[in-house]
């Protein structure tokens, strides 16, 4: 059997053949299924019994006003009318996936279509309700960059959209679709053999797949080399859920209810609050549920992040779609030294994150280790040891060691972190390092960056600083930096706008692949270091 | 990744810049913005002073003229600020990017490459057409990184707009 998921070809394609079942057809069927249940009680009535139901029946008052054929009837219509609709919006939904598109059509009598050129994909997103799983079917979501700018393919089979991700992806980075296939046949070549939904077999085979499915670890383990894997510790899972702002929040309610009862003896207090609570305990459960399987690998064409126990849901990222990188460490993570990580992408996906986050939390909680890692994965340009030790140099430090620091005037404005607040230019990066209390290192690959701006304000003027940031997409990371010692933000502004240039000329990641083959192009973004 | 390296090394030194921009070279806005600004200053000026009449008003407090008193004077400042204001709105094309500044207590320098450009547009407002006076807008996928010119004469702004059209043809860049 081949190895290729068959939709690639050029041609218009349909979905899952369960799709209309998945999408909203369960009601219809929980529908049908009281009915029958409704007219079974009728006729074992009519056959056995004294011809007739319990009085008050609606059924049965309908069956003996004599209007009972008119009424099966019209059920009748409605129910072919839904069938043939759900089964029209089916065929008529279909795709394609050229060389440089993917199209979607649908719709009966509104028509979309839907096209987006491969070499602007953000992200291919493949969700699996909990529903679709045990049916094997998945969505495809292929994310460019906009509000809501995403093709959705639901559903699709569970093993063909996988493969489906690889050949898309395989195509938008440019490397040449007899490569692209020769590098899928290879990727698969370990995995079982793949099975083209719509194909008839035994009973026992599909039902032994699927549970083999639900059983298979989150990350399939060809995929991505182990050493480059981050998974979720269940034991920082817990210890980070139960050191949250939620929990906070949580324990501040059970002090006032505690002070409240102790002085008026009345628990009625506790009413009002019950649906905060019983929020709370929804957010703790989703986020668990959502974190525990959750994985980050990097494959071969980007970063892949994995997630959840029930409904499953797993994103790549191509090369060159992340923004800017903040890696950050709320207060009471400082003790157990862990660290969260985020990023800004050009496109938002409708679909949620990791413990209904918005999908730019990369990292929920990780230590030391896995922050290592998981920059190394989303900051693939960044090579050169001296810019990896000072990035990790800078999660924690403060003071003149490889970073440009506010100067001791800056006291005024920033107590504490004026020896830490400070930025770095590396080949291809900038560094910006703040806070103290709550540490935070922001990376933006200058190659995504959109322009820079200089700022300074009264008090700053007065004190001879200003204020740097490097604009990047929207998104929960801002990359600026205040209080900089005034010629050094201007140096940084002259020389990051410089820079800028200089990388996004050099920048070919809207083609990751297209130079697979040749060795890795100079990361260097100019020649010298200081361009002019 | 590596481990970290033992001995910190010390900070790469800068791009030799002046301290500040320099204030040459920019290509200012027409002197005739400054009618548009003001009159628009004035007009929303008036509206918060009279908004800030009803607690005198309405409510007769005995205190009630000091908000007015407050909102007069701050809005009769930024008028009289508006001409200095509007002449410091400048922009530079340089070599590969857009250099835009404006702000006199606040200032603000951005630089956008031309390559980043996701479109052009030119605004009028009632007012500034009847000056033949027109507003560019060079949008970018980063909000902050979006110039709004003001106050250009309306043949500048078109020839600026199909010159940064042209710029960023020949240096396009992605996302």
């Amino acid at each position: 059997m081949s190895s290729s998921s068959g939709f690639t070809d050029g041609d218009w394609h349909r979905l899952h053949p369960a799709t209309p079942f998945l999408r909203g057809g369960l009601t219809l069927f929980a529908i049908v299924g009281i009915l029958v249940v409704n007219l079974r009680d009728i006729l074992i009535d009519n056959i056995f019994g004294d011809g007739r139901g319990d009085d008050g029946e609606p059924l049965v008052l309908l069956a003996e006003s004599g209007f009972a054929w008119i009424a099966l009837l019209a059920v009748v219509v409605l129910l072919a009318a839904l069938v043939i609709g759900f089964y029209l919006s089916w065929r008529m939904h279909t795709f394609r996936i050229t060389d440089e598109v993917v199209e979607v059509r649908s719709g009966i009598l509104f028509r979309t279509h839907r096209r987006a050129r491969l070499d602007r994909i953000q992200g291919i997103n493949i969700q699996r309700p909990f529903l679709a799983r045990i049916f094997g079917a998945a969505k495809l979501e292929v994310n460019v960059a906009g509000q809501d700018a995403n093709v959705q393919l639901a559903y699709l089979g569970s093993q063909a959209s996988d493969q489906l991700r690889r050949e898309i992806l395989g195509l938008a980075s440019g490397t040449q679709r007899a490569e692209a296939e020769a590098a899928t046949d290879a990727a698969t070549v370990a995995q079982l053999p793949l099975v083209a939904s719509g194909e008839v077999h035994p009973v026992t085979g599909i039902a032994q797949q699927r549970v083999s499915e639900l059983l298979a670890p989150e990350l399939d383990p060809d995929l991505a080399p182990p050493e480059s894997v981050v998974t979720m510790n269940l034991g920082r899972l817990i210890g980070s859920l139960v050191l949250s702002g939620t929990t906070v929040a949580l324990v501040l309610i059970a002090v006032a209810l505690a002070v409240v009862f102790a002085r008026t003896g009345e628990f009625f207090f506790i009413a009002p609050l019950l649906p905060i609570l019983i929020g709370m305990g929804g957010f703790y459960f989703n986020r668990f549920t959502k974190s525990l399987r959750y994985s980050i690998a990097g494959t071969a064409d980007g970063v892949r992040v994995g997630f959840g126990l029930f409904s499953t849901s797993n994103e790549t990222l191509p090369p060159g779609r992340i923004h800017s990188v903040q890696v950050s460490q709320p207060l009471l993570w400082r003790p157990a030294g862990w660290w969260e990580i985020k990023l800004n992408r050009a496109s938002t996906s409708g679909a949620k994150g990791a413990a209904g986050q918005a999908n730019t939390t990369i990292l929920p909680v990780g230590n030391l280790t896995d922050v290592r890692k998981v920059l190394g994965l989303v900051l693939p340009a960044l090579v050169d040891p001296e810019s990896i030790a000072l990035l990790e140099r800078g999660l924690t430090s403060s003071g003149d060691d490889g970073f440009h620091n506010s100067p001791p005037r800056a006291r005024v404005l920033r107590w504490f972190s004026w020896r830490r607040n400070g930025f770095s230019i590396v080949p291809g990066a900038v560094l910006l390092r703040s806070g103290f209390v709550w540490r935070r290192l922001v990376v933006v690959p200058l190659a995504r960056a959109q322009g820079s701006s200089l700022t300074q304000g009264p008090l700053e003027r007065r004190l001879r600083l200003a204020s740097v940031s490097i604009n990047t997409v929207a998104g929960p990371v801002s990359a600026s930096l205040g209080a900089i010692d005034a010629p050094a933000a201007n140096a940084f502004f002259t020389e990051v706008a410089a820079a800028t240039v200089a990388s996004a000329s050099t920048d070919t990641t809207h083609r990751w692949g297209a130079g697979r083959q040749l060795p890795p192009p100079s990361l260097t973004p100019y020649p010298d270091g200081a361009p002019a | 990744m590596t481990e970290p390296l033992e001995s910190p090394s010390p900070p790469a030194p800068l791009v030799d810049a002046p301290d500040w921009p320099s204030d040459t070279g920019w290509r200012r806005v027409s002197a005739k913005y400054i009618v548009v600004d003001v009159v628009g200053y004035i007009v929303s000026g008036l509206m918060m002073t009279a908004v800030s009449f009803v607690p005198l008003v309405i409510f007769h407090w005995s205190l009630g003229w000091i908000p007015p008193v407050v909102v007069g004077a701050i809005a009769l400042i930024t008028v009289l600020l508006t001409p200095r204001r509007v002449r410091s709105i400048g922009y530079q094309l340089r070599e590969d990017d857009l250099l835009f500044r404006r702000g006199l207590a606040w200032q603000r320098f951005v630089a956008v490459p031309y390559g980043r450009m996701q479109l052009v547009d030119i605004n009028r407002g009632p007012l500034a057409r009847a000056l033949g006076l027109s507003e560019l807008r060079f949008v970018t996928a980063a909000a902050a990184a979006t110039i709004v010119v003001p106050g250009l004469p309306e043949a500048e702004a078109e020839e600026l707009r199909d010159r940064l059209v042209g710029l960023a043809e020949s240096r396009r860049a992605g996302l």
